[in-house]
Parts: C-alpha cells; sequence; structure tokens
C-alpha cells in the first residue's frame, strides 16, 4: 500500500526508503535466525536413530502435516493471548465444535465427497470448512461477550471460567451426539498414498501441509500488508499506546478472538479427518500438545508457533516411533529445553 | 487463648454461621459410622474427609500462594499409589504403609520442587500450562507403565487385618470392626492435617505468603525471597495431596489412573475451593463437603428428573444423571461470576 | 468555560481539582492546571511528585477519581483514551512507546490515522530528525534511544494534532542529542503553533523552551506562572525544585 501521499499537482514523490542512502553503516536488520534451525536439526539427529530413510521420510512428512494442523489451531491462541492478555482453556471447545459441525454436514456432502475426483473432494472439503469456521465463530464471539469480557485481566478468573466453558461444551457435544466415537471418513480422493521411490505419503497429509501453509502464508500476509495487521501486530506489544494513537483496540479483540475461534474450528476438521474419527474429548486431547507448542513459540507469535508446532509434531512422530512411551514426555522436554534456552519462548514479542 | 483458639491456630470461623455449618460437618464426619448406618454413607463420609484435606491443600497453594497449577491431582495420585502400591507388593502390613507413604512424599515433595523453581524463568500463565502438559504426561506414564502400576485398571489390594471388616474390637454396645477402624483412621489423619495446614497459613510463614499474593513486588522489595516462600508452599501442599491420596487408597482400597489422577478429579477441586471460598481453607471443608455430596446424591435427583421429562428430547438429554459434569461446569462458570468469595467468604462477611 | 470571542484566550486545556487513585494509593490530590493555547508548558517538579500521572490522566489511561479535565470547550474526564486521542491529543509517554517489532515506517503508519502520510509533513519530520530517514525500513528496535525518542516525537507530529503531550523527552539522553531535541522543539513550537505541555526534569531543557511553567509537588501544583519570571527568581527555583540554575547544566 502507498503510504506517502502526493501533493496535487506535483509529480508522484519516489518513495523515501528510495532515497536513504545506502550506506553500509546501517545496523544489521538483527534477523533471529537460529531458531530456524531448530527443526532441520532435529529431523537430521533423528535420521541415523529411526534409521531407514523412507521411513523417516515417512515420519517426517506425517509429522509435518500433524503440525501444519497444530498451527492452524495454536495460532489463534497464541494471537489471542497476544493481543488480549486472555488466555483461553476453551479453546479446545472450538476444536471439537467445528469437528462435529462437519460431521453433521458431511452426510449431506456425499456425493461430492464420494467422487473419486480430487475437485470435488476440495469443493467438499471448502463447504465443510466454511460451516465449521462460522458456527465457531459464532459461539466465538458469544463466548467473548458472555464469558471472557465479564473477567477481563483477572487472570485467575479467566482460566477458571474458560475452563468452565470447556467442560460444559464438550459435556453439550456428549448430550447431543453420545460419548462414542462418530467416524468422518476421508473423501475418497484423498485416500491412499503417493509413492516417491520407496516413500510413500498418504495424500490427505499433503492435503494438511498446503492447507497449513496457505494460512500461515494468508496470516504473515494480513498481518504483515493490511493496517488491521499493523493494529494487532503493535496491539500484542504496547496495547495501550495504540489506543493513545486513537484506536478502539478493544473493538479489534472480537474480531481476533472470533479468528481464532474460527481457525480453531477449521483445524478441528481437518484434525477430524487425519483420525477419521470424533470424539467429544478430542479437542481437549490436542489442546495439550497447543500449550506446549504455544509456551515453546512464544505468546503473541505466529512465526514462533509455526516452528514451534512443527517442532512439536514432528518430535512426537519420531518418539512414538522409537519409544512411544515417552513421546508426551519428550515434548515436555523439548518444552523445557527451549524455555532453559529462551525463557519468553522461540519469538517473545509481548511485553509480558 | 482458648484452648480451642489455640487448636485452631488463632484463626476460628469468623461468624456464627460459618462456625455452626463447620461444627455440623464435624459432628457429622466424627460419628458418621453410627449416624448414617450403611456402607454407602460411611464412603460418602470417607470421601469427604480426605477430599477435605485434598482441596485444603489446594486453597493452600492457589488461594493463599496464589499459583495455579493443574498438576495437584499427580500428587493425589503419588500418595495413592504410593500406599497402593506398597501394600500391593509387600503384602498388608503398618510397615507397608509406612514405606510406601514415605515414599510418596518424597517423591511428591521432590517433584514440587523441580516444577517449583522452573516456575522461575516463566510467567504465571506459562507455569498454568506447564503444569496441565506435566500432569497429562505423568498419568500417560501412569498408564503405560503397567507391569508396575497395573495401568488402566489400577491395583487391588489389602490392608492390614485390624483395618479388615473381618477384624471386630467391639461387639457391645456398638459393633465397632476394622472397617469402622479404618474410618476413623481416615477422619483423624485427615482432621489433624487440616489443622497442620491452618496452623500453616496462621504462621509467620503463611502470612509472607499473603503478602506474596497480595503484592509480589512489594514482598520482594522488602527482602523475602519469593521462590523459596513458593517452592516452600508447593512441597507442602504437595506432601498434603499425597497424604491425601495415602487415605484414599486405605480407604478404597484400590488405586489407579481414574481415581486419582484423571483430570476430572482436578477440576473437582478446583470447584471445590473456588465455590467453598479461595483463601479460607475453611471454604475448602465447605466444598468438599458439598461436592461430595451432591456427587453421590445429586444425580439420583438428576435420574428422577430426566425420566420426568423423558417426552422432551434435548431436556431429557441434559437432565441424564451421566451428565453430572455439565450442571457441574455451569455452576463452576455461575460460581465464579457470582461468588467469588465462595460460600465461606460470603459467610464471614455477613455482618 | 464557553468559546467565544476570546477563544483564543482560553486555555486549551484545563484540570480542575483532578485527583487520582492508583489502587490504595492517592498520588493527584487536586490538581489545578491551565495550558495556555499556543504555548509551550513546562511541568516540574521532583521524582514521585505526580507529573506522569497528571499526564496519564489527561490521556485516560488513568481515571480522576474527582474532579474534571477540559479540552478545546469539552469535558473529557470520563473519555475513553481513543476518542481523546481523536479530539486531537498526542502522548508522548516516558518509556516512548515505540513498537520495537515494527519498522519505522509502520510506526509512523500506525500514528497517520487518516491514512497515507503527507509527504510535506514528512520532509519536515526528515529534516528535524535525520536519523528516520536513515532507518526507515528498519525494525525501530534498532535504535538507539535519542532516536526512538526521536521517533516518539515524529509520531506524535505526523499528524496536525492541536495538544502535545510530552513526557520527559530527554530522559536519559547524551548532552549532544538533547541539544538536537531543544532545536527540534523549537522548529516545532515556531512552525505548528501547537500547544505543548512538557514534564521534564532538565531545568536547562525546561529554560531553553519553556513559555509557561507549572511546578508539581505531592500531587498538587505548588507554583503557575510564566518560564521568564521563575528563570530569573533563583531563591524561588531553589526553594521549588531544590536547585540553583548553575548547577543544572
Amino acid at each position: 500500500m502507498s503510504d506517502v501521499a502526493a501533493k496535487p499537482g506535483e509529480a508522484p514523490a519516489a518513495a523515501p526508503a528510495d532515497k536513504a542512502p545506502a550506506k553500509p553503516a546501517l545496523p544489521a536488520r538483527r534477523r533471529d535466525l537460529a531458531p530456524l534451525l531448530l527443526l532441520p536439526v532435529l529431523a537430521l539427529v533423528a535420521l541415523p536413530l529411526v534409521g531407514s530413510l523412507s521411513t523417516w521420510a515417512t515420519l517426517t512428512l506425517s509429522g509435518l502435516a500433524m503440525g501444519m494442523i497444530i498451527f492452524i489451531i495454536a495460532s489463534g491462541l497464541t494471537l489471542v493471548f497476544g493481543l488480549m492478555n486472555v488466555l483461553n482453556f476453551g479453546h479446545g471447545a472450538f476444536i471439537s465444535v467445528g469437528a462435529y459441525a462437519a460431521a453433521v454436514l458431511a452426510p449431506a456432502l456425499t456425493g461430492l465427497m464420494r467422487a473419486d475426483a480430487l475437485a470435488l473432494n476440495l469443493v467438499a472439503l471448502l463447504a465443510l470448512i466454511a460451516l465449521a469456521m462460522a458456527v465457531t465463530a459464532v459461539i466465538g464471539y458469544a463466548f467473548e461477550r458472555a464469558i471472557i469480557m465479564p473477567v477481563y485481566g483477572q487472570h485467575l478468573k479467566q482460566i477458571l471460567v474458560t475452563v468452565g466453558g470447556l467442560i460444559v461444551a464438550e459435556q453439550l457435544i456428549v448430550a447431543v451426539f453420545g460419548p462414542v466415537q462418530i467416524p468422518l471418513l476421508l473423501p475418497a480422493a484423498f485416500r491412499g498414498s503417493v509413492i516417491f521411490g520407496d516413500v510413500a505419503i498418504e495424500r490427505y497429509r499433503l492435503i494438511a501441509v498446503v492447507v497449513g501453509l496457505a494460512i500461515f502464508i494468508a496470516m504473515l500476509l494480513v498481518l504483515n500488508r493490511t493496517r488491521i495487521g499493523l493494529l494487532i501486530r503493535a496491539g500484542v506489544e504496547n496495547g495501550e499506546m495504540v489506543e493513545a494513537l486513537g484506536y478502539h483496540i478493544r473493538r479489534l479483540f472480537v474480531g481476533v478472538f472470533m479468528a481464532g475461534s474460527a481457525l480453531a474450528g477449521l483445524g478441528g476438521v481437518m484434525w477430524g479427518f487425519y483420525r477419521e474419527q470424533l470424539t467429544p474429548g478430542m479437542g481437549m486431547d490436542v489442546m495439550v500438545l497447543v500449550f506446549i507448542v504455544v509456551v515453546i513459540g512464544g505468546l503473541g507469535s505466529v512465526g514462533g508457533c509455526f516452528i514451534g508446532s512443527l517442532l512439536v509434531a514432528v518430535m512426537a512422530n519420531y518418539t512414538g516411533f522409537l519409544a512411544p512411551k515417552l513421546a508426551l514426555g519428550s515434548n515436555i522436554l523439548l518444552m523445557a529445553a527451549i524455555l532453559l534456552w529462551r525463557s519468553r519462548g522461540l519469538y517473545p514479542v509481548t511485553q509480558r | 487463648m482458648s484452648p480451642l483458639r489455640a487448636v485452631l491456630s488463632g484463626d476460628p470461623p469468623r461468624t456464627p454461621a460459618l462456625a455452626t455449618i463447620l461444627a455440623a460437618i464435624l459432628f457429622g464426619l466424627a460419628f458418621a459410622p453410627f449416624l448414617f448406618p450403611g456402607t454407602a454413607a460411611l464412603n460418602v463420609s470417607a470421601k469427604i474427609c480426605y477430599f477435605v484435606v485434598l482441596a485444603a491443600s489446594y486453597d493452600l497453594l492457589l488461594g493463599y500462594t496464589g499459583i495455579v497449577s493443574f498438576a495437584h491431582t499427580m500428587f493425589f495420585g503419588i500418595g495413592g499409589y504410593g500406599a497402593g502400591l506398597a501394600l500391593y507388593s509387600f503384602g498388608p502390613s503398618w510397615s507397608a504403609i509406612l514405606v510406601g507413604t514415605l515414599a510418596a512424599l518424597v517423591l511428591a515433595v521432590a517433584l514440587a520442587l523441580i516444577v517449583s523453581l522452573f516456575s522461575l524463568r516463566v510467567r504465571a500463565l506459562f507455569f498454568a500450562m506447564i503444569t496441565l502438559a506435566v500432569a497429562s504426561a505423568f498419568s500417560i506414564l501412569a498408564s503405560q507403565l503397567s507391569s508396575f502400576t497395573g495401568g488402566e485398571d489400577g491395583r487391588t489390594f489389602r490392608l492390614p487385618e485390624t483395618l479388615r471388616p473381618s477384624f471386630h474390637l467391639l461387639t457391645e454396645p456398638f459393633a465397632v470392626n476394622g472397617r469402622i477402624l479404618a474410618y476413623y483412621l481416615v477422619f483423624f489423619a485427615a482432621l489433624i492435617l487440616f489443622l497442620l495446614m491452618l496452623r500453616v497459613v496462621n504462621s509467620p510463614f503463611g502470612r509472607v505468603l499473603q503478602a506474596i499474593r497480595e503484592n509480589e513486588f512489594r514482598a520482594e522489595a522488602l527482602g523475602y525471597r519469593i521462590v523459596v516462600y513458593r517452592s516452600l508452599a508447593s512441597c507442602l501442599a504437595a506432601a498434603a495431596a499425597a497424604l491425601a491420596g495415602v487415605l484414599s487408597a486405605l480407604w478404597l482400597r484400590y488405586t489407579g489412573p481414574a481415581v486419582t489422577l484423571s483430570f476430572d478429579i482436578m477440576l473437582d477441586i478446583l470447584l471445590m475451593v473456588v465455590i467453598g471460598g479461595m483463601g479460607t481453607l475453611y471454604g475448602a471443608v465447605i466444598g468438599a463437603t458439598l461436592f461430595v455430596l451432591a456427587e453421590s446424591y445429586l444425580q439420583n435427583l438428576m435420574a428422577m428428573v430426566s425420566q420426568a421429562t423423558a417426552q422432551v428430547p434435548l431436556v431429557s438429554l441434559i437432565f441424564h444423571p451421566d451428565r453430572w459434569l455439565l450442571w457441574l461446569g455451569v455452576l463452576f462458570v455461575l460460581s465464579v461470576y457470582f461468588f467469588p468469595t465462595g460460600i465461606a467468604g460470603r459467610l464471614m462477611t455477613k455482618r | 468555560m464557553s468559546d467565544g470571542d476570546g477563544a483564543a484566550a482560553t486555555p486549551l486545556l484545563t484540570l480542575y481539582g483532578v485527583n487520582t487513585h492508583i489502587g490504595p494509593y492517592h498520588i493527584l490530590q487536586g490538581v489545578d492546571l491551565e495550558v495556555p493555547r499556543g504555548s509551550l508548558t513546562m511541568l516540574l517538579g521532583r521524582n514521585g511528585a505526580g507529573k506522569t500521572t497528571t499526564l496519564r490522566t489527561i490521556m485516560g489511561l488513568w481515571h480522576a477519581s474527582a474532579g474534571a479535565v477540559r479540552f478545546d470547550g469539552a469535558d473529557i474526564t470520563a473519555w475513553a483514551t481513543p476518542d481523546i486521542a481523536q479530539a486531537g491529543i498526542a502522548y508522548v509517554p516516558e518509556n516512548m512507546g515505540i513498537f520495537a517489532d515494527l519498522t519505522v515506517r509502520e510506526n509512523l503508519l500506525l500514528a497517520a490515522r487518516s491514512g497515507p502520510i503527507d509527504e510535506t509533513r514528512l520532509r519536515w519530520i526528515f529534516s528535524l530528525f535525520p536519523a528516520l530517514e536513515k532507518f526507515w525500513s528498519l525494525a525501530a528496535g534498532v535504535l538507539s534511544g535519542g532516536q526512538k525518542q526521536m521517533l516518539a516525537v515524529a509520531r506524535a507530529i505526523v499528524e496536525p494534532r492541536k495538544l502535545f503531550l510530552i513526557d520527559e523527552p530527554t530522559k536519559g539522553l547524551a548532552p549532544a542529542v538533547i541539544a538536537n531535541m531543544i532545536a527540534a522543539f523549537r522548529e516545532l513550537k515556531k512552525s505548528s503553533g501547537a500547544t505543548i505541555l512538557v514534564v521534564e526534569q532538565n531545568f536547562l531543557f525546561a529554560k531553553s523552551l519553556g513559555d509557561a511553567v507549572a511546578v508539581m509537588d505531592n500531587g498538587r501544583i505548588v507554583h503557575s506562572g510564566s518560564m521568564a519570571a521563575l528563570a530569573e527568581d533563583h531563591d524561588l527555583q531553589h526553594r521549588l525544585l531544590g536547585l540553583s540554575l548553575a548547577s543544572h547544566q
């Protein structure tokens, strides 16, 4: 976007950046690249441990797929916390709601889902995602106004109240859908694997990676190229100053909360298809990993969340293969290690 | 100071209303085997006893020190498994109980120390999330080390002879068998532990904890090393929770993940402390009693309502006795908004 | 206070008996202050006198528990901070409030509420603070303390505003940078005719720029008048500020 307006009658001025003298004396951009190396390092360390290249590739790729799904879910949580200083322990409820909403609509789309055509399946997926996101966004709005707004700034109460909301939501799901699992079958063309030499990659996992990347890029674009994104980024750092600059940042809160809830809903749909079954507690199951990711990434940082998600998922896959009993424990150790390195997470953004 | 005040460490219930309720609870629990005949009622009473200890220990952490932790049931589980596995592995003897209890205490305090020292580097909300992760991991670990812990099914075991129902101490004027002795063991242990915690929170140490909870910066500026006090409080709370776990194992003659480590129990404790009243310890008594009674008897009520409304589809589903937790959640949320000081708090400020 | 023909003569900002409590602490205990239109008023006083609290109260970041704040004819006492800012008040806080993760460009862009930054204005800002042009695309976090302060001031002036509230602009800055700041403020005064209220501890800075002065102590205004008069009266300086001009170079 053009941020310098030329005065009428004058030739448009060149952007000031062009006029900045390119002296070598400018301080370096101080790009913090070290955390980007964590994932490649982990992958390389795991390779000799796993042994076979094809198994390693399968584990790594399915880890990436799972990581993308976790990222979608966790990104909403971290932004909400960064901006609003609200930690929504009830985030898991939106995951479940999104997945179940998709399960409700899925039977109506059997035609599209059974067709062995990628395009048709994608249409079905998009429809399910759209519904899930719409439902969770609306519920998110209600949740924010009714449950969270009354306890802004009181962290203890927030934790309690959102945990309560989580319980209520989960129990309502059980009341309506019953306690046993429901299947959510993958559309026809998503099934099966693509073979590269020795390595078999499940089609759906590739789709998950693509969707996850698309969301990540979309978030980066919104955050870095739009005014709202600017407000969010500034608000995460110093909300008070943004208000002092004349913006009603609280009005933004509801929108961000709804977006975060919608992302959780989207993640829920993807997660539901990943496991091909839904259980009322599925949201809560994933939340432990999501919390670990958010802590690792740094509260409020989308980039940190992205790296954290991939790390955690890939780590879970490697240890799931090498030493299944240590899977969750290994992620806790990972979190501990990262906190010892950077006590506020990989890319701490907030002042808190 | 009168002897009663001394026993209550100078912190008696502040209003007649509160005192009456507490006295009633104490009386009911003290004479339960004779007042409420039947195993079900005795089970409820014993459960109240050890949950009072557990809730009070959590209040020590949450209400007095201001630490939000989701790992508390982990310590409860350590106590339960400690005593339970000892009785299972070494046979039903008092020494097994002792060994198990000591081992549990050591493990609980050590873990509490590690977790609380780690909290140095992270913020309160981080800490809450981390405790959640740690508790989950522990729970999964306990389920997976099934050869040792009995996995999902847990372990049943027998108690020393004096505590078994077959043991008869008295037959006249009332029948007092081992089960009743077991009950009194649990009751008196719970009572003593509660009074000890009351002593802790009313000691200089306890006052510093409250100062830290009120204004951390100020306390630090006054020279108190927050870290040390918080760690000590965590260890004390963990130890008390572990002992509550031992009591639960002794009573249930069973230990397993479902009754000790599940997140549901963590939520139950939260509910007890919040509804009962944080930062009062007496609140934990009220909360635990209310909760256990409701859990045991409310479901019957709900079953009746559910059957009565069987024609109305959604309503009937919501009142189904298995939906107990739904109402829990609603009550939980409502109590956070409308009863921030809990029942005890409300009772204490009535003037 | 109604506006009328005497509009130019009425103070732009007036505080009537403003009290502010922060938690249990009673910080402002009845502040009466008038900030004349088009002048640069210095708010002086020792640490803890309540100067920053006064600015924050005007800005709505803390709400007055008693008293009133009138700005340009409106009672803004209970207004929300964004509305106060939109009424035409720019605030440069003590810690500068720079968004370290945003670039210099983005910081200024955010401050320019009505859209793109006006070209002429930007030229003027660059003439006052050349470093900002140099670091235009860099994250504001890499700027030095003095440069951050300049960015904070630049943000305040990127669009026309009626009133500037500036909290300790010279704090922690090297003397050379302070001199630079004095020149910039002089230029700002001259070319914009805006009303400025500056909280300061550096009396030299205050003396060289201020038209009017108010001194705070213990949450109240204990002296107000012209800067020139205060600069002459060494005894008064000593009494109010515990200093003499010579000792503050």
